[in-house]
């Protein structure tokens, strides 16, 4: 079959990239207890932040550090949201994407009089890095380095200690005389970070343009690759490749006579969504989240 | 006769609290409560449930701060602000309810907030070292390496005091911590303060239970209602004295059973054989017993060998396997709710489980009966109904309330637990399966439940008690099923069972 | 939830708007007033609210059922399509007299969206997944869904557009009231606020649903059968929000279009939370949401402010309301 070869890797791996980012954003910010399910409009601010950012200073790296900002704002703000207003974590989740999606469309149209898209601009540089692997910019190439700097981090390091305690037990972790709330702070804001990137790299890696939620509900799957990888970052990451290969398969095959058949190309656009719910419901049962997570504490 | 500076020094308190007052809303905790304890002692802190114990010390731990008052440790004025700062201070503590990350190692526990580290990175065999000298010292064996929600309670226990003596506390505070040992289990780990006493760490140990208190402690402060009553030299203070203080007045003689059960004559009403559950760490079962009309037994054993996995079964909340007759019906073919209604009241262990805080009494009064003839026809609910069953519970029961329209949260804990325990009985229950019935409760709501139960006992309601309180267990049952490891350890009547023996059984020994 | 709460979310809702506004280098006060003029301004206008509110109002209610349950429906737009797109089948593909046609139509909407609610309810109740993620995934798929099929099966084979063939008169929801274009779909709506008042609060099988969502270990420790009470939610509530699209197709389209919904699935969620997910709650936030959506229309082709500024108060008046409402629905445990 034609359909496999080194394209269909390079196409994962685009694919993948954004949802990793986001993924580990998912991690850091589970682990240390709160759920978030705004990873898809912290992905979509970082989009288009990211966008402007390069649209006024025709810089992508300045572009690249507005959307990480854009990204970090909203982390910080679902931190302060569910640790000192006690509002519930996934209605914090649920206003902060509507916020996003409706304040992005908002400023695009003040600014471009266009909700449809943003006009392009001047996107992340690439470098290649070989026959197979293609053309990748800085965020693709930090991906496997951010993995293992998380992994680190979480699981060998202090911080990583008292983080993971602050997502199961946090009266233990404020017994032993350490501010969990401050914990949760940073990891959430973290997780606007890393998820301010993925959106970056969809407008500034992927397009070279914003248009209006852009994100697409990958922001979920990524969450969805957090469960799946059982709230690990090698596991999160792969689990997202999984998500990213398909979504590369389906494009592929959109429009290929596949047993004669052509199979309709939303049929192929409902590959993920139908895959992540599968993936859920095989799974759950086996993965043990946080055991503080999502807890009014 | 020791030189004047060392008995000076043995006689300066290291830690004290003066005039602590602590408000909560709607209650005083503490109220200008005084407390000093010293270097090398063992000083018990004893009072009711609600005394101002636990919040006493919390108060020193960091965790609470006083409205007013002052403390000082080895004589100078400190502000305990967080546990963080207690810990600087010497300060360690053993909650009743462990703060330990159930998923982390031992060794994880241990060191969280004080992790050695090389290079950003945590150095775990430098911990492990430090810890296994202490163990050593200490004479502590326990695993340092699993998972700690998979340890005994009692290692859990270590583990929690591990973590102060890893910080190097001289002021070790426990906070009921016999609650969840077996007798023999509690020898070793006073043998163990008294290592740590000799070296000159202060013990502060939060008790009720009076014998441990006499047999191990060198002095007692003896809170009541708030207040700090009288500090008394344990070698000469007696039981009857401190229990006085500890309740105000002399206390009614603790309910007794009018008479044992002649088993032969009554009727089987639950029949259980082979009965097999899947616990959290191992197996439960096969169990076989037999519980008859009018009987009160008991369950016992530590916490964690079995009990609540039984219960769970028998109710419906686990899939369990074998056979269980009530009075001929087979329940492990029914669902909960049948199971309830072949005549099974059921108690859960936290009365949060049983009532909804939020509702009115009203809402909690027909709880589980909402399917039942007065309270609903066709599907739709009578209310009328719902509100004279929530009177005459409160009637019955003697729940002090502004009725029925109450928030159930705002009751008291012991009339919550009235509250439950009316509604169990209101449908005259023919088993009455109950959980740590009285936990939390005073001397005198302990006593009220235990007349009620009893009460029902002698109306022929099977009563099946699952408590850790071995003293609730000795004073109400008619037998005593003891359990280890997920088996039954052995099943003793009323006249033999003492404390020695079903302490043994607990810990699997034969009898 | 109080009252003056309530107020309080909407007022700080609205000065946080008018800042925004402000600092977009609009004149906040004159939006607002065009705002105003568009949702109330004349007949035509207050009927075009009542229009908007309905289907909110419905979709409103779904969501409310769920969060009663303790569950968070947030997959009430997918199952307002597929609703709607069953509806409009139904509306078109079947000839039968309009007192058989309507409630044909309605059931079919009702039906399409409790199947969609189906699953994300059996994965919850049989496996415990979080049904956030789950009906956020059928959201995407409904979408797509329901986009192959009007440009495909579905086709209206006389039209370039992506729409069905229109629903036969005898599907249609009558004008009522004479006001706008306020159509029977009202009334639909006021009998489900009615019979989900009544199911809530005065059944046995509402009484455990507000149970299992209030505490699920105390339910199923008095024998209420959780998992059956989490599926039904799901169900019901997904049927209620396709009533809500069915409503729409039948008294405002006559047919189903491509992206007709402009996102009343997720204004819903605001409406709910905001309403204190009640009968009567629901109802009156609905009307405010209604007005606003409404009023932003013209609030953007008079003065520029872009529509998106309702989705903004949307999300600021979610923070608040569910903040406290969602709090005083937890069990507080502490220590006696």
């Amino acid at each position: 079959m034609d359909v496999f070869d080194p394209e269909l890797l390079r196409s994962t791996l685009r694919l993948s990239t954004p949802l990793i980012l986001a993924a580990l954003g998912g991690v850091l910010s589970e682990r240390s207890g709160v759920i978030n399910i705004a990873l898809e409009g912290m992905m979509l601010a970082g989009a288009f932040f990211g966008m402007l950012g390069s649209y006024l200073t025709g810089n992508a790296l300045i572009g690249l550090l507005v959307g990480m900002t854009a990204g970090m704002i909203l982390g910080f703000l679902h931190a302060v949201l569910t640790q000192n207003l006690k509002v519930n974590h996934i209605v914090s989740g649920v206003a902060l994407n509507i916020l996003s999606f409706g304040g992005t469309t908002y400023l695009l149209r003040m600014i471009f009089q266009h909700a449809g898209g943003s006009p392009p601009i001047t996107g992340l540089s690439t470098w290649h890095i070989g026959k197979v692997l293609g053309d990748q910019n800085i965020l693709s190439l930090s991906v496997p380095i951010l993995v293992v700097l998380i992994g680190l981090l979480l699981f060998r390091s202090p911080l990583g200690l008292r983080l993971r305690a602050a997502g199961e037990n946090p009266s233990a972790v404020a017994a032993a005389g350490i501010s969990f709330r401050v914990l949760r702070y940073l990891a959430v804001t973290c997780s606007g970070i890393l998820s301010g990137l993925a959106g970056v790299y969809l407008s500034l890696g992927q397009l070279n343009m914003f248009t209006e939620g852009m994100s697409g509900g990958r922001g979920f799957i990524a969450l969805a690759a957090v469960i799946f990888g059982k709230w690990t970052p090698w596991g999160a990451a792969g689990a997202a490749l999984f998500f990213g290969f398909f979504d590369a398969l389906q494009m592929r095959l959109q429009g290929q006579a596949i047993l004669g058949h052509a199979i309709p190309s939303e049929f192929m656009l409902i590959l993920p969504y139908a895959l992540t719910i599968i993936v859920l419901a095989g799974l759950v049962g086996r993965a043990i989240p946080p055991e503080a997570l999502g807890s009014d504490e | 006769m020791l030189p004047l500076t060392m008995r000076r020094e043995n006689c300066t308190p290291i830690v004290e609290m003066l005039q602590i007052t602590k408000r909560f809303p709607g209650v005083v905790a503490n109220d200008s409560v005084s407390f000093c304890a010293r270097r090398g002692e063992l000083h018990a802190l004893v009072g009711e449930n609600g005394a101002g114990k636990s919040t006493l010390m919390n108060i020193l731990y960091g965790l609470h701060r006083p409205d007013s008052g002052e403390i000082r440790i080895a004589g100078e004025p400190v502000e305990i602000t967080n546990p963080g700062v207690a810990i600087s201070l010497g300060i360690g503590m053993v909650h009743q309810h462990f703060m330990l990350v159930r998923a982390f190692t031992g060794v994880e526990n241990i060191i969280l907030g004080d992790e050695p580290s090389r290079l950003g990175l945590t150095n775990y065999r430098r911990a492990r070292n430090e810890i296994q000298e202490i163990c050593q010292q200490f004479q502590l064996v326990v695993d340092l390496d699993s998972p700690v929600g998979n340890l005994s309670v009692s290692a859990q226990q270590k583990v929690e005091i591990l973590k102060a003596l890893y910080r190097g506390v001289r002021i070790l505070i426990l906070d009921e911590p016999t609650s969840v040992l077996a007798p023999q289990e509690v020898e070793s780990l006073f043998a163990m303060l008294r290592k740590l006493t000799s070296q000159g760490t202060c013990v502060i140990l939060i008790s009720h239970k009076l014998p441990e208190v006499m047999a191990y402690s060198d002095r007692i402060t003896v809170l009541r209602l708030g207040r700090s009553i009288a500090t008394i030299e344990t070698s000469k203070a007696s039981v009857e004295e401190i229990t006085n203080l500890m309740v105000g007045s002399s206390s009614e003689m603790p309910a007794q059973p009018s008479q044992p059960v002649v088993t032969r004559q009554r009727h089987v009403l639950l029949s259980v054989r082979e009965l097999c559950v899947r616990g959290k760490n191992r197996g439960v079962g096969p169990l076989s017993f037999d519980l008859h009309e009018g009987e009160i037994l008991g369950i016992a054993g530590v916490d964690g060998n079995g009990q609540r996995e039984l219960v769970e079964a028998l109710v419906g909340l686990r899939k369990a396997s074998g056979s269980c007759l009530l009075a001929s019906c087979e329940l492990l073919c029914l669902d909960t709710r049948h199971r309830l209604d072949t005549g099974i009241a059921y108690i859960p262990e936290d009365r949060f489980d049983a009532m909804i805080p939020n509702r009115p009494i009203l809402d909690n009064a027909i709880l589980g009966l909402q399917r039942a003839k007065p309270f609903s026809k066709h599907g739709i609910l009578d209310c009328k109904s719902a509100h004279n069953h929530a009177h005459v519970i409160i009637n019955e029961l003697g729940i002090r309330s502004t009725g029925p329209s109450m928030i159930a949260g705002h009751l008291s804990g012991g009339n919550q637990q009235k509250l439950v325990l009316g509604r169990a009985l209101s449908v005259n229950p023919k088993l009455l399966i109950a959980c740590q019935p009285t936990r939390g409760l005073d001397t005198h709501g302990v006593q009220d439940i235990h007349r009620r139960i009893l009460a029902a006992r002698e109306r022929g309601t099977g009563v099946l008690l699952v408590s850790y309180d071995l003293d609730e267990l000795l004073a109400l049952c008619d037998r005593i099923l003891v359990m280890f490891k997920g088996k039954i350890a052995g099943i003793v009547s009323r006249g033999e069972a003492t404390r020695e023996t079903i302490g043994a059984l607990m810990l699997g020994a034969k009898v | 939830m109080s009252l003056v709460y309530t107020l309080l979310s909407l007022v700080v809702a609205f000065a946080l708007a008018a800042v925004i506004i402000a600092v977009s280098g609009e004149n906040p006060w004159q939006s607002f007033q065009a705002m105003f003029m568009g949702a109330f301004g004349d007949l035509a206008a207050f009927g075009e609210t009542i229009v908007k509110a309905t289907p909110l109002a419905i979709s409103g209610l779904a969501v409310a059922l769920g969060l009663r349950t303790g569950l968070f429906n947030i997959g009430v737009e997918g199952q307002l399509l597929v609703g709607a797109i069953a509806a409009a089948w139904c509306g078109y593909a079947i000839s039968t007299p309009a007192f058989l046609h309507i409630p044909l139509c309605l059931t079919a909407g009702f039906v399409a969206g409790g199947f969609w609610g189906l699953l994300p309810g059996l994965l919850k109740a049989k496996r415990g997944v979080h049904e956030v993620i789950t009906t956020i995934m059928m959201n995407y798929v409904a979408l797509h869904l329901t986009h192959y099929m009007v440009l495909n099966p579905m086709k209206d084979a006389h039209t370039m557009a992506p729409q069905t063939p229109a629903i036969h008169t005898t599907a249609q929801l009558p004008q009522i009231a004479g006001i706008g274009n306020i159509h029977a779909g009202v009334l639909v709506g006021v009998l489900l606020a009615v019979v989900f008042a009544v199911f809530i609060s005065r059944t046995v099988v509402g009484y455990e649903m507000r149970i299992v969502g209030l505490s699920s270990n105390a339910a199923r420790s008095a024998g209420i059968n959780v998992s059956k009470m989490l599926l039904l939610a799901m169900l019901l509530s997904g049927g209620f929000a396709g009533i809500g699209g069915a409503v729409e197709v039948m008294g405002v389209h006559h047919k189903f279009y491509d992206q007709f919904s402009p996102g009343y699935g997720f204004d819903s969620i605001a409406v709910a939370l905001l309403g204190g997910a009640t009968a009567m709650g629901t109802g009156l936030s609905a009307i405010l949401f209604g007005a606003l959506r409404n009023g932003a229309v013209t609030m953007q082709l008079v003065t520029d402010t872009p529509k998106e500024i309702v989705t903004i108060i949307q999300a600021i008046v979610i923070v608040f309301a569910g903040a406290k409402f969602l709090r005083g629905r937890q069990s507080q445990k502490w220590d006696s």
